[in-house]
Parts: structure tokens; sequence; C-alpha cells
């Protein structure tokens, strides 16, 4: 399974966890693990999921990810979960 | 399941606290390479380099990208161009530093002789060519040893070595002296340093390898701001479990990187590498333990803790350890030296304290201009004396800035920084430096 964090920050609005939820649903990817929080008009939320069912490069989800980034104007950052696991599991 | 805490201080660590890969290095032979004619030797380095070489940048800008890491160096090191070249070693050099720029690296390293019993024909010739080399080339880096526990020290070479700085200097002047910033001099010099100047790839070495060096003083800063006021027991700990989340991510890149090229993991390098920015200092941790700048006394206690730590703490985090493994102390390239040098806290005496426990030695010192070669080499010895005796590589890096005195400031930019100009015992050493011929090896070279 190849593990990876999303993690979208900005402005808290309406729809986006089911904006974000749906493209990655559309990219056959399984969401694993949601933390998601409001800090001062803040939105973050932190998403684990599995990019395999995707079947396509990691550059490419990244790619199909850009629409929503712009269409929500926040910050989409995607990357693998092996760094955290290499630096908190032995 | 990994916790958001430990995902949060994951990103923290890369975001706010300067963790970085500070290089992925491609080790390379050339061996297979030489030829009798220079021209043709060129050639070959040339398009060996590219054959080799050519995904190194691209597979290193994608797990960048993928983990959320930055690796702000992908460099080559080659074998010891003297080992290569049976004539003019000049056209090499061009070569490599033709193929560096063609496959987008920072640096490549291994325009190197390797002398600390004597030298060779093409020794010689590598050595006298390499103030021009390295005033008319971008990337290539240079390194000479001229001492080694089990050899001795090569007088000759620290003799020459001191002239060669001088040079150096000179044909690169208008730059404050920046090829003197690509030239180390070293004892004990390793075989699979992924760090310049010093990286070369050595003759124990397989066709290629893929050596990591990890960076991370502002993380073990921020960790020691946790626990002001504890005993050294708790410090130590602290820098140990640092050291090992920093290292462990530097085990995965490479394994990485080295699936991804299909090239052996050689090492992981575990240092502490600071850089110009502030929050990037090692200077700032001893700082950080309780002193007020470094160079107070103290200093040298507070970084063998530090270095011996970070061995400690990374040793368990990756399956090979090499290269030059510790703290590094180069002055113009920490924001905390520069400052301590500036001010008059640390000098070039306690620096030469400093180099004995922890790795490298003299590194980045901006040295007054009119400093005698004799004076370098003099300082060259001294360090390799400390390598020599204690079994550990040590280097000396100077920077003799031309036209300028002790106070002024040399300017080199990007990682290199910038230094102020340190002084230097005026006492003569020209006698001792004039006999030449080589200092015995130590008792304990002799360990069979």
């Amino acid at each position: 399974m190849t593990k990876a964090l999303i993690s979208v920050s900005g402005l808290d609005a309406t729809g986006i966890i089911a904006r974000v939820a749906t493209r990655l649903s559309e990219l056959n990817i399984n969401i694993l693990d949601i933390s998601q929080t409001i800090l001062g008009g803040y939105f973050t939320m932190m998403m684990i999921v599995d990019l395999d069912g995707a079947n396509r490069s990691f550059d490419e989800i990244d790619q199909a990810l850009q629409p929503v980034r712009e269409e929500l104007q926040m910050a989409i950052h995607m990357q693998r979960m092996d760094i955290f696991d290499a630096m908190h599991r032995i | 399941m990994i916790e958001t805490g430990e995902i949060l201080q994951t990103l923290r660590m890369i975001q706010e606290e300067n963790f970085d890969i500070r290089t992925i290095t491609l080790g390379l032979n050339l061996l297979d390479c030489s030829d009798e004619n220079p021209e043709r030797c060129a050639e070959r380095v040339y398009t060996k380099i590219c054959r080799q070489a050519r995904q190194l940048v691209p597979v290193g800008e994608s797990i960048e990208k993928e983990f959320g890491i930055p690796i702000v160096n992908k460099r080559i090191s080659v074998t010891p161009v003297s080992l290569i070249c049976q004539g003019d070693p000049r056209p090499i050099a061009k070569a490599l530093d033709r193929a560096a720029q063609e496959m987008g690296v920072d640096f490549l390293g291994g325009y190197s002789a390797l002398m600390h019993k004597g030298a060779t024909l093409a020794d010689e010739r590598l050595l006298e060519s390499i103030p021009e080399v390295l005033s008319e080339t971008k990337l290539v880096c240079s390194s000479v040893n001229v001492a080694s526990t089990r050899a001795g020290m090569n007088m000759n070479a620290i003799r020459e070595m001191g002239e060669i700085i001088k040079k150096t200097a000179e044909k690169t002047a208008d730059s404050d002296g920046l090829g003197c910033a690509k030239l180390v001099v070293f004892a004990n010099a390793v075989e699979d340093n992924p760090f310049m100047a010093g990286a070369f790839c050595g003759i124990g070495e397989p066709e290629s390898a893929i050596n990591v060096g990890v960076s991370g003083p502002g993380v073990v800063k921020v960790a020691m701001e946790q626990i002001r006021g504890e005993p050294f027991d708790v410090v130590a700990e602290t820098i140990k479990r640092t050291a090992f989340k920093i290292t462990r991510v530097g085990q995965l890149v490479a394994r990485e990187a080295s699936q991804r090229l299909k090239i052996p993991f050689g090492i992981v390098d575990l240092s502490l590498a600071p850089t110009p920015a502030r929050g990037d200092s090692v200077a700032h941790i001893l700082t950080e333990m309780g002193l007020e700048m470094a160079g107070a006394p103290g200093t040298t206690a507070a970084l063998a803790l530090l270095n011996d730590a970070v061995k400690k703490g990374g040793v368990m985090a990756s399956n090979h350890v090499g290269g030059l493994s510790g703290a590094f102390i180069p002055v113009s390239e920490d924001i905390g030296m520069i400052e301590a040098a500036a001010c008059g806290a640390l000098t070039l005496e306690k620096l030469e304290a400093m180099t004995c426990v922890c790795s490298v030695g003299l590194d980045m010192i901006a040295v007054p201009g009119d400093t005698t070669a004799a004076a370098i080499s003099g300082i060259i010895a001294d360090e390799a004396a400390i390598g020599m005796i204690n079994n550990k590589t040590t280097a000396v890096r100077v920077i003799p800035a031309v036209g300028k005195k002790a106070g002024d400031r040399v300017e080199f930019g990007g990682l290199l920084g910038y230094a102020p100009v340190m002084s230097v015992n005026a006492y003569r050493n020209d006698d001792f430096i004039a006999r030449g011929g080589r200092i015995p090896a130590p008792l304990h070279a002799m360990r069979n």
C-alpha cells in the first residue's frame, strides 16, 4: 500500500471536505484517516490516503488535485507517508 | 497509525527548523577511463559521467517532491583524478566541469590526490594544476590527503599545499578566494564522503554508490530549547533522539534513491551540517547548552557531547554509516560561528581544539592575505597531527583573503556564506616547514 498524507489548509468555507473527498473518490483513492479542525477561522485538515487504487503516478495524482486547489483557493499538499513512518516508528 | 502530533512534528522540523537532506552524492568509479592520451581520457570521463549520472538530479527532485523533504544538493564524487591521469590532468578537470554542468549537479568532487606517504608523478602534476583548475572550473572540487594514522605525515606534500592554497587564493582573488573554498587538505580522508569539497570515490568503493548526508542543526537546537537547565544526561539523550529521527529520513531517502537509480546504497553520513541561515547553526546548539558564544570556556566539551550523541543516535537509524559522520564547524557557513569569530570569542586556536572532538577540521576559515605559505602549511601540519594521532579524519580548508587583514570580511554567497578574516599567529615557522620529509606513523599505527 502506498500511503500519502494530504494536508489541506486555508480560509474556512462550506463544502471543503466534500469537494476534496469527491475528487479523491473520482481518482479511486481510498481515505484511511481524517482529522480536521478550525483555528481562528483557518481550516486545516490532514487525510491519510491509499494511492494504489488510482493507478497513476504520484505526479499525475498531484496534478489531478490542481483544479480543486484552484477552485477552493486552498493549499493542498500531498506527500508520501513513509517519511513519518521512518521518523516515528521503528 | 501515525498520530497527528507526530505528523505535525515532522512538518515543523522541515518547514520551520531547516531540516533537510544536505546531499545525495553519487560515487562513481572512473578507473576504467584511464588513457595515456589526456584528451581521450577526458572524453571517456565525460561520456561515463553523462551515462551514469543522467538520472541523478531528476530522481533527487522527484524524491523531494513525493516525500516533502528538501534535498539541497545533488553531487557526484569520482575516483581521485591522479589515479586515472597518465599525463596532463587539466583536460580531465574541464571534462569533469562540463559533465557536472550537463548533469545539473551542484558540485563534483574528486580532483584529488592521495599522497599521505608520497607522491606519484601524476600526484605532482595534479597538485601543480590545482590553482589553475579551481580558478577556471565552476563545479569541480579538489582534495589532497597528506597524512594518515597508518602512514604518518607527508611533510613535502604539506609544504606544497601551503603554496598551492596561496596560489589558488591569488588566482581567484576577484571572488574573495573562492577557489580555496573548493579545496580541502585531509588527514585520514574517507572514501565514501558525500560532503564537499572533500568528496571522492575511493578505490575500495564499488563501481557506483549512493551516499547521503543529512543535516538538521536547527532541529537539535529547538529540541534543546525544551530542556533548558536540565543536566547533561538529558541533553545527550535529547540529541540522540533527535539525531535518530533525522537519520531515519536520510536512510529512507538513500534507499529510495538507490532503488530508483538502480545504484547500490553506500552509506548515510551522520552529520550536522550548518548553513549560514539563522536557525541552521551548530554554534547555536552550543550556546543553547549554556555558553554565551561559541568559543567560551566549555565549548570543546559541549561539542564533544554533541558529536558523540549525534553518532549514537544516528548509528541506530541506518544500516550503513560512513563518510565523515559528526558535527561540522565550518566558520563561514554557520551564523553562530561567524558571529563568534567576528566578536573575538572564537579564535583559530580554539577552533583547532574543537576539531579534536568533532568532524572534521578547520573549515571555511578566512585568514589574512599576507599569511605566509609556510604558516598555512604549519596550520595543515598541526591539524594533520591531530588526525594522525587521534585516528580520525581532520581537514583544513582555509581561504587566504588577498589584500585583506584580520577583522575584514570575505563573501562567498550561497551555502558557502561569508566570514570575518581571522588572525593567525604571526611568529615564523619557515625553517620547520622547509625540512620536508615524512613524520613517521605513530606507535599505535602498528596494530597487527
